[in-house]
């Protein structure tokens, strides 16, 4: 059995302007100790997964199909028992250190409650195990800055509270959320490096959902690319990236920034993002694909295993795609 | 912290010495004195009268002495109406009373207003939370001099229940109605800024932390919502505080309490230069006492704010 299986996951909001349809029929899964990534740009409903499995979800929003962990299905989880999950099975970290850590408590308060409450610490002994994990997470005189207030370390420090906070119940799932995203480029490979040194040291199993390529590429065992709240292609992170098989990830692909090559304009995909609420019935991207065929707009290109682990949803031939 | 304190409390004695001067000043200009009246005294009378009140020097000389009384000998000097009461009389006879359903109305506007603004944001969009708007909006469209006989109505002439008014030392049954009546509008405004500041801040990204941590909601309402959720409700209570303590007219009037916000108004009626300066002073160093007040637990509450 896998750690956690997704399965035609949907998430929909209520808005004025009708439904939107943030994520359409997801399938995954992932395994013990194994680090997927989830890539997309914004409003591809990569967040909205996690969200969605977390029970995190804003009010709006609603959640149908299955996310299964260890047997018990997340989504139909009575409030009691998804508490007990969270944090002790499945943590999370977030995009915005900034925002993600309670400005007004210190940064003890904010650890020690979950030891206290999950594990029925002591004070005393929640106290230690905190400084412990930041000790982990490398943060330099963790027993006396642990009565700091948020405001009072770096973006990076804070993501890395963020990081040890999340590990503290040692759980078996991290969903990392664009951990990486608000931070300089030197303190995301810094990130980087501790969330690898997490999966080899905790046995945690990482999924890493993120924009940018670049971080996917030394990190995770597998990639999953979603467009338009759908899976367009999954598989092994080298194959998908040595050879992708679907228009989007050849888009993605070639928009990344290159230093060893002397192009005067960056490669970028054409079109908009789309709009979530009126997607075409078939292929989300057949709008901005640049190998569009006839059936493409109106008859969605089913998710279909490709050899191997790999998996596409596209109507074009494999050997088409270069 | 204890340097700001200081430095807050000498910049103080400039603003009082302002807010003197130019309440003096616009006393001095408007037309009219507490000694002309319908029928007007004799000439020689006025001028004796003026005299003793030292009324015939001119601007400065008057508020020389006056700012001098009060410095040296903490003098406010005699009513010009009432000629047996000074204006220490009369402040200290009826501060107690304001003060005293003063309080009680802060204590329950910010219980209640508190309580029923976090409800509400809570069950946001549902008939609780919808009671909670209609309410408040509704508690503060009825003016107080309205709500005032209402109360008298139901509760002295249909049910019996409270005396019609009076103060009787405080005892709780003359409390209830003038308590009900200063309290509903300040409650009101206190629920809808709680309910807009607490809707704000479950959406903050520190909220999803807490939810992805596994702790209970109200958990999560007490320990991570509330603190920052009263910021913007602590900046109203300030002015609040000290307009509720300060007493109000219309309870005053209603209910025959005897505070000082009937003085207050009949010494600008009557141009009682010394009762009206007097109470102007006492509010005028409330105000700034509670708005440092209130700064000082704006630090408490908000660590990145130091003094």
């Amino acid at each position: 059995m896998r750690l956690l299986e997704v399965d035609n996951l949907r998430v929909a909001f209520r808005t004025g302007d009708g439904d939107v349809n943030a994520v359409n029929g997801v399938r995954f899964g992932i395994d013990k100790g194994e680090t997927l990534a989830i890539v997309g740009e914004s409003g591809s409903g990569k967040s909205q997964t996690a969200f969605a499995a977390m029970g995190l979800l804003a009010k709006n929003g609603s959640a149908t199909g299955s996310v299964t962990f260890d047997g018990q299905d997340l989504l139909h989880l009575p409030q009691k028992e998804l508490n007990r999950i969270r944090s002790q099975e499945i943590a999370m970290i977030f995009q915005d250190p900034m925002t993600s850590l309670n400005p007004y408590m210190k940064i003890s308060e904010q650890m020690i409650e979950v030891l206290m409450l999950h594990k029925g610490m002591t004070r005393h002994e929640a106290l230690d195990e905190s400084v412990k994990m930041l000790d982990a997470v490398r943060i330099p005189d963790a027993r006396a800055r642990i009565t700091m207030y948020p405001h009072e370390f770096s973006g990076g420090m804070r993501q890395r509270i963020m990081i040890a906070m999340a590990l503290l119940c040692r759980p078996r799932l991290l969903i990392a959320d664009e951990p990486t995203t608000a931070l300089d480029v030197t303190v995301q490979a810094q990130i980087m490096d501790l969330l690898g040194d997490i999966r080899r040291d905790f046995g945690t199993a990482v999924i890493l959902i993120t924009h940018d390529l670049g971080v996917v590429a030394g990190f995770c065992d597998r990639t999953l690319v979603m467009y338009g709240g759908q899976v367009m292609e999954e598989g092994p992170t080298i194959d998908v990236f040595e050879h992708p098989s679907h228009p989007y990830t050849l888009g993605l692909l070639k928009a990344v920034p290159r230093l060893d090559r002397d192009d005067a304009t960056l490669a970028t995909i054409a079109g908009e993002p789309p709009d979530m609420s009126r997607l075409p019935a078939g292929c989300p991207f057949s709008p901005r694909c640049a190998m569009v065929l006839p059936q493409c707009p109106t008859t969605k290109a089913p998710l279909e295993p490709l050899g191997g682990e790999r998996r596409r949803a596209c109507h074009r031939p494999v050997a088409e795609v270069v | 912290m204890f340097s700001y304190i200081v430095r807050r409390l000498a910049v103080a004695i400039p603003t009082i010495l302002i807010l003197v001067i130019i309440s003096f000043a616009l006393m001095f200009a408007a037309p009219g004195g507490p000694f002309n009246s319908e029928r007007p005294l004799p000439p020689q009378v006025l001028a004796n009268i003026s005299a003793k009140y030292g009324l015939d020097q001119p601007y400065w000389r008057q508020i020389t002495t006056y700012i001098w009384n009060i410095v040296a000998h903490f003098d406010f000097g005699p009513s010009f109406k009432y000629k047996d009461r000074s204006v220490a009389d009369i402040i200290k006879s009826g501060f107690p009373v304001t003060l005293t359903y003063g309080f009680w109305s802060f204590v329950i506007a910010v219980i209640v207003g508190v309580a029923l603004g976090v409800v509400a944001a809570i069950r946001q969009n549902t008939w609780i939370d919808y009671f909670a708007v209609g309410t408040s909006v509704a508690a503060q469209a009825l003016p107080n001099f309205v709500m005032a006989p209402m109360l008298v109505l139901l509760f002295t002439l249909w049910l019996g229940w409270l005396p019609g008014g009076g103060w009787n030392g405080g005892q709780w049954q003359y409390l209830v109605m003038p308590v009900i009546a200063l309290s509903t509008s300040y409650m009101a405004s206190i629920a809808r800024i709680m309910r807009s500041s607490m809707l704000e801040v479950m959406n903050a990204g520190f909220i999803r932390t807490a939810r992805a941590k596994g702790l209970p909601m109200n958990r999560i309402i007490w320990k991570h919502a509330l603190k920052p959720a009263m910021l913007p409700v602590l900046s109203y209570l300030g002015p609040a505080f000290v307009g509720m303590i300060t007493g109000s007219v219309v309870v005053d009037v209603y209910f025959s309490t005897g505070g000082i916000g009937l003085y207050f108004v009949n010494s600008a009626f009557n141009r009682d230069y010394s009762v009206m300066m007097g109470i102007t002073i006492l509010v005028g160093v409330l105000t700034i006492l509670f708005n440092l007040v209130v700064d000082i637990l704006y630090a408490w509450i908000d660590p990145k704010i130091r003094y």
